[in-house]
């Protein structure tokens, strides 16, 4: 126990707690800063007077009242997105390739995680008024159920679907890899109308995961806006900073994630040197499945709705934070996802204010690509990836 | 087995020589045609009939042949078929459409080897600017959906139709330009991406351009737009010809419908003399040399962005063009056609015919519309009889009363693209026809160990 304790070496684990911390903190301060300016500046033109007409404040105080609740908002959507980019920029590090597929994977972890929960209910073993800690005892099973699950589907994707295409020129594997999603949507609706008649399914409700805890209020013109956090989004925020930490130490602690990295850095090398290149990305697959499982349970805990079509915009806008964060690169993919989450729910909160109602929070899915468009154009190797060549 | 072998090799050797070729083509067609004709509702007859076509593309004959034989059947025979069970029209205008937008993506993914994961924004920009200044929309600005009063003008005239299908080519080759010019210095799969967001972005924005100024009538979409007019004389002049041999009188609208069907060919004809023209070209070299080695082909002194322009900037123009058609022909638009899902579709078909394969990519949109509008609505038709049987699984004792409705087979096209997509880049990724330059390459390949 003691060389076991040992053993672990705990600046792996505090350096990403500190790294998340500071990527928090540091993404909301400037955006906060930004959208301040942007309120200040606006508050002169008629979108000021507009707002003044509306809710009987100035839009810099509507911002300032509004803007705690859109930052833990935004965080809590950062953290899934980031959860799902670790899989694209693992993926595409060891591969140099884009899983298409991993949005699918979400959906599965979703949908297994979901219909567990929705079983238990059925047996009458979640109750709304069971004890608390037996609620997140059966949580914890369905997120590890949909880790499982949607790690062993990105592996068997990997074995039937890539692995025969490895070495063919760049675009087949990836059009092989759009086909499986389009075939998974499908296999999901298939069964899931089969087995239940309906591919709609709504997270049960138990526990006391839907409670809010408020912090207090603040006045906005003659109401008041009470500023606090659900439970849900908090435990949201818990899991995944436990499984980014639990990567991290793994990727850069273990012996496991120096073959992963040997494996990304150079795969025939890595092989020469007695790693088993077929064994490692496979494992890479079931790492980044499992993550991207978790992260589906995570959002079907936080927006209570899934479908089978349920991946694909966090797909997207997940890949667009990997490109933001720089592509290849864990913590990259972390900063990434927060910086994005959090842009996405400030464009959703004040879009519509600040232009007038004239554009609002139906644009916010088309403001990731309009994001991954400007990075790709400025600074192709994103925020913190490194400025590296096509390998030929 | 092998004498079998043999025997069939053999079979195929006197088929293709001397005057069987001939025989075997014109039989084949005439077995289709009489099939349709005393039995316009079978899916097999019209199978049989569509693949004669098929048949006469591989047999050896002269090249005056085929194409007499081909115009014959396209022009003359199919109409009149498909004006006796409209429904076929309906499916040969589809093939059609999707034949020429397959062609057109072909010349982006096939020829210069980018993957355009949003190719149906270009249609979607064809049809919505037909729809916009060939409807009363220019009027309906100022009004929410649904609220405008119901006596407004139409802004232009029906007939400026032929002017927008010149101008959407125009105007869609300018979006491609436009999309292109910051993205086309990207990798492959980054662009792949980006150009999926681009698709996203435009159908978002139709969605949404109903406020402030209502633009694309959101959700609902744009209707009624006109058509070009057809004088009634032409109308008239189909019923005298060929009344007798249709057998019911001909209503204008299915005029219209093979009025379309004609033009959808003949944009298609079009396609196929520009993009075998460029293939051939200086441009199809450099697009090439591009699709098989970026770096080598800025080595040669290849404009490699300019020229990725002109192939994204080819393939949009094509699709504006059959946007406009689509909207024409239709008379309604709505986001809902523009969907990422279509442009999966089209790359659908491209793939199963053959990467940069033109009669490749043909096959592959006809294959893909009849699965699509044949097998898998036929399945749907068949599991909706079944439901409202009496009929039980024997073993497992499922009654199919308890199907769930919803299991529509009809809409299962993704799991249908999914499959398709990922058995050809598995066992077959130069497709059902390979392009005639991939055969080479492969006779190399065989040969040269």
């Amino acid at each position: 126990m003691q060389r076991f304790l040992k053993s672990i070496q705990l600046r792996e684990l505090l350096r990403p707690l500190g790294q998340m911390i500071a990527f928090s903190l540091g993404s909301s301060a400037v955006l906060s800063l930004i959208i301040i300016i942007l309120a200040l500046i606006l508050d002169q033109t008629a979108v000021g007077a507009s707002t003044m007409a509306r809710f009987k404040v100035s839009l810099f105080s509507y911002t300032i009242v509004n803007l705690p609740q859109v930052l833990i908002d935004g965080l809590t959507l950062g953290f899934v997105y980031a959860a799902i980019a670790l899989g694209y920029t693992m993926v595409y590090g060891v591969l140099e390739f884009i899983n298409f597929a991993h949005s699918e994977i979400f959906a599965i972890g979703a949908f297994v995680g979901v219909e567990i929960l929705i079983a238990l209910k059925g047996r009458e073993i979640l109750s709304t008024e069971m004890s608390v800690g037996n609620a997140y005892w059966w949580l914890i099973l369905a997120l590890l159920a949909g880790m499982a699950a949607a790690g062993l589907a990105a592996v068997v994707v990997e074995r039937l679907a890539y692995r025969p295409l490895r070495g063919a020129p760049r675009l087949v594997p990836l059009i092989s890899a759009i086909g499986v999603s389009f075939f998974l949507q499908d296999a999901i609706r298939l069964i899931e109308s089969i087995t239940t008649g309906q591919f709609h399914r709504i997270i049960p409700t138990f526990g006391n995961f839907d409670q809010r805890l408020t912090f207090g209020s603040m006045p906005l013109g003659a109401g008041s806006i009470s500023l606090g956090v659900q439970i849900k989004s908090l435990i949201v925020i818990i899991a995944a900073v436990v499984m980014l930490i639990g990567l991290n130490y793994l990727v850069n602690a273990t012996k496991v994630g120096k073959a992963i990295r040997a494996v990304a850095q150079d795969r025939a090398t890595a092989s020469l040197m007695g790693i088993d290149v077929n064994h490692i990305i496979a494992l890479t697959f079931l790492i980044g499945g499992m993550l991207g499982g978790a992260a589906g349970v995570l959002y079907a805990l936080k927006f209570t709705r899934i479908d089978p079509f349920v991946g694909f915009f966090p797909g997207l806008k997940a890949f667009t934070a990997a490109v933001l964060g720089g592509i290849g690169n864990l913590t990259g993919a972390l900063l990434g996802g927060i910086v994005l989450g959090l842009l996405e729910t400030f464009a959703g909160t004040f879009m519509s204010i600040f232009t007038m109602g004239a554009a609002g929070a139906e644009y916010k899915d088309i403001f990731a690509f309009s994001i991954l468009i400007l990075v790709l154009i400025f600074r192709p190797h994103g925020l913190m990836g490194e400025n590296v060549g096509q390998k030929a | 087995m092998k004498t079998l072998g043999t025997f069939s090799q053999e079979m195929l050797r006197r088929i293709q020589s001397g005057y069987m070729p001939y025989l075997v083509s014109i039989l084949h067609a005439l077995v289709g045609i009489y099939l349709v004709y005393t039995s316009p509702r079978s899916n097999i007859a019209f199978l049989i009939f569509i693949s004669s076509l098929l048949t006469l593309y591989t047999v050896k004959t002269s090249a005056a042949y085929k194409v007499t034989a081909g115009v014959l059947l396209a022009v003359v025979v199919m109409p009149i078929l498909g004006v006796r069970n409209i429904f076929y029209l309906e499916i040969l205008f589809q093939i059609c459409v999707f034949a020429a937008l397959a062609l057109g993506l072909n010349i982006v993914v096939g020829f210069a080897g980018l993957l355009d994961l949003g190719y149906v924004a270009f249609y979607a920009v064809g049809a919505y600017l037909w729809a916009f200044f060939g409807s009363q929309q220019y009027y309906v600005i100022p009004y929410a959906p649904g609220t405008q009063p119901a006596d407004l003008p139409f802004l232009l005239p029906g007939d400026m139709f032929y002017l927008f299908l010149m101008l959407a080519v125009i105007i869609a080759a300018v979006t491609g330009i436009l999309l292109g010019l910051p993205v086309l210095r990207l990798r492959g799969d980054y662009l792949a991406i980006v150009t999926l967001g681009f698709g996203e972005v435009i159908r978002v924005l139709a969605n949404n351009l109903d406020k402030p100024w209502n633009i694309t009538n959101g959700p609902q979409g744009i209707t009624p737009i006109q058509r070009p007019t057809l004088p009634p004389a032409v109308v008239d002049l189909f019923n005298n010809t060929l009344g007798p041999v249709i057998g019911h009188p001909v209503k204008a609208s299915d005029v219209y419908n093979v009025l379309f069907y004609l033009m959808a060919l003949l944009i298609i004809l079009v396609i196929i003399l520009v993009a075998r023209r460029l293939d051939d070209s200086k441009i199809g070299r450099a697009w090439t040399a591009i699709r098989e080695d970026e770096t080598a082909a800025i080595a040669m002194g290849i404009p490699l962005v300019r020229m990725k322009l002109a192939a994204f900037a080819a393939g949009a123009s094509f699709a504006g063009a059959m946007g406009v058609m689509f909207a024409a022909s239709r008379t309604f638009v709505s986001p809902e056609s523009f969907s990422f899902m279509q442009s999966i579709g089209v790359l659908t078909m491209v793939i199963l015919g053959g990467i940069g394969s033109i009669p490749g990519v043909i096959l592959g949109a006809a294959v893909v519309v009849l699965l699509n509008l044949q097998v898998l609505q036929g399945l749907s038709l068949y599991l909706s009889q079944l439901r409202q049987s009496d009929a039980v699984i024997p073993i497992i004792n499922f009654a199919w009363k308890n199907l769930s409705t919803q299991l529509d087979p009809a809409k299962y096209q993704r799991l249908l693209f999914g499959i398709i997509l990922i058995l050809m880049m598995i066992f077959r990724p130069a497709g059902l026809i390979p392009a005639a330059r991939r055969q080479r390459e492969l006779a190399v390949e065989e040969s040269g160990d």
